[in-house]
């Protein structure tokens, strides 16, 4: 299970990418915006992407949309973990098809279980 | 859309007077079919404009001259102006700011890292070692065995206490990582009230370029400047009194859910 992180704090990632440690995802790359990130998901074979909303350059709403218009990883699950928090955005992430959505500041125990719900789901 | 709201007490009584009187008196000109004195007047009436236009602007500029003093930035001089510049100063306040969370946040994350480990190792072992004190106390060790387990418990209470120490100390360096609170804090008031005294001026500005607008009869048709969701606007203030604005995981949650998640 290969997974890219996609935070501009680099705090934020490491926080991220020790939880995910946690749960038994070890293997984990990080990019700080859209723009570094999708060329790493277009060569890298990810698994899961684990992306913020607000970044400059390409935010995550928008690698979330290239990543759906993209035939060789729109089927990559995508979970969301930002601050926006306006019901708008979530229905427009949501349509824009995230697989999950976890407003920060949040809790280990909340992200685990969006992951462990979005593998259900694949499975 | 647009700030051409129009306030009355924005012109001079005089002005609003000489108005009103020249334009009854040109109204009169008009119908009683004097052509030539109806142009004159309105030639008065644009220098009663003019005049009033020079008085705003010349007002405005001062404004413009006091604001920039009292945001202390000199333009005679562009070292000082740099060196001055309360501005600047904000800028490189907030530029602390963030360097002294980033530093907190990872001290206190390569802290936990360093201890995290050690917890786990702790409970593997002593788990391990419940297991052959178990078969110890129901006899199924034989004496080899035992004196093995015997150096294994005298290693595992020493570096129990080593373990416990530097987890002790880990937790008691994190907790003084926490002082970038109460110094950030102090530098984020200072600059919240700087801001405060830049809007206050502005506002003065606005008002004094809105008395300009009104002589030249100007109307500004000002796009709208919000923030495009899409990109992202980041935390929202006070989200438990909005409707637009989640509160917490739950409502995500709900919403989701509402939406066939």
């Amino acid at each position: 299970m290969k997974i890219l992180i996609v935070d501009d704090f680099s705090t934020m990632r490491r926080i991220i990418k020790n939880l995910l440690r946690d749960l038994g995802f070890t293997n984990t790359d990080e990019a700080d915006d859209g723009n570094t990130a999708l060329p790493m998901l277009r060569s890298g074979k990810y698994d899961f992407l684990v992306t913020d909303w607000n970044m400059p350059g390409m935010s995550g709403f928008d690698l979330l949309k290239e990543v759906r218009a993209d035939e060789s990883l729109k089927t990559l699950p995508i979970l969301m973990v930002t601050a926006e928090a306006k019901r708008d955005q979530i229905v427009a992430a949501a349509q824009a098809g995230v697989n999950g959505y976890v407003v920060k500041p949040f809790t280990a125990a909340v992200l685990k279980e969006k992951i462990e719900k979005i593998f259900e789901r694949i499975q | 859309m647009s700030d051409s709201k129009k306030n009355p007490q924005g012109l001079d009584q005089e002005v609003m007077e000489k108005l009103r009187v020249q334009a009854n008196a040109l109204a009169e000109q008009v119908n009683a079919g004097d052509y030539g004195q109806a142009m004159a007047l309105i030639n008065d009436l644009g220098e009663v404009r003019d005049q009033s236009l020079y008085r705003e602007v010349g007002r405005l500029t001062r404004s413009l001259h006091e604001a920039i003093r009292n945001f202390q930035v000199d333009p005679r001089n562009a070292e000082q102006q740099e060196a001055l510049s309360m501005m600047t100063d904000a800028s490189d306040r907030l530029e602390y700011v963030v360097q002294m969370t980033g530093q907190a946040a990872n001290r206190t994350m390569d802290l936990v890292e360093n201890a995290m480990p050690r917890a786990h190792a702790m409970r593997d072992e002593a788990a391990a070692l419940r297991d052959e004190w178990q078969r110890l106390r129901r006899r199924e060790m034989q004496p080899a065995e035992f004196r093995e387990l015997y150096g294994r418990i005298d290693t595992f209470f020493v570096t129990l206490t080593q373990d416990a120490d530097t987890i002790y100390e880990n937790l008691s360096e994190i907790l003084l990582a926490q002082d970038y609170q109460d110094l950030t804090g102090q530098v984020i008031q200072k600059v919240t009230t700087l801001v405060k005294e830049v809007e206050d001026h502005l506002l003065n500005l606005v008002v004094m370029a809105s008395h300009v607008d009104q002589l030249t009869g100007t109307v500004h048709d000002i796009e709208s400047n919000d923030v495009s969701a899409e990109q992202g606007v980041g935390p929202q203030m006070n989200a438990e009194e909005r409707e637009d604005v989640v509160a917490g995981q739950d409502d995500v949650d709900d919403l989701l859910s509402s939406l066939g998640f």
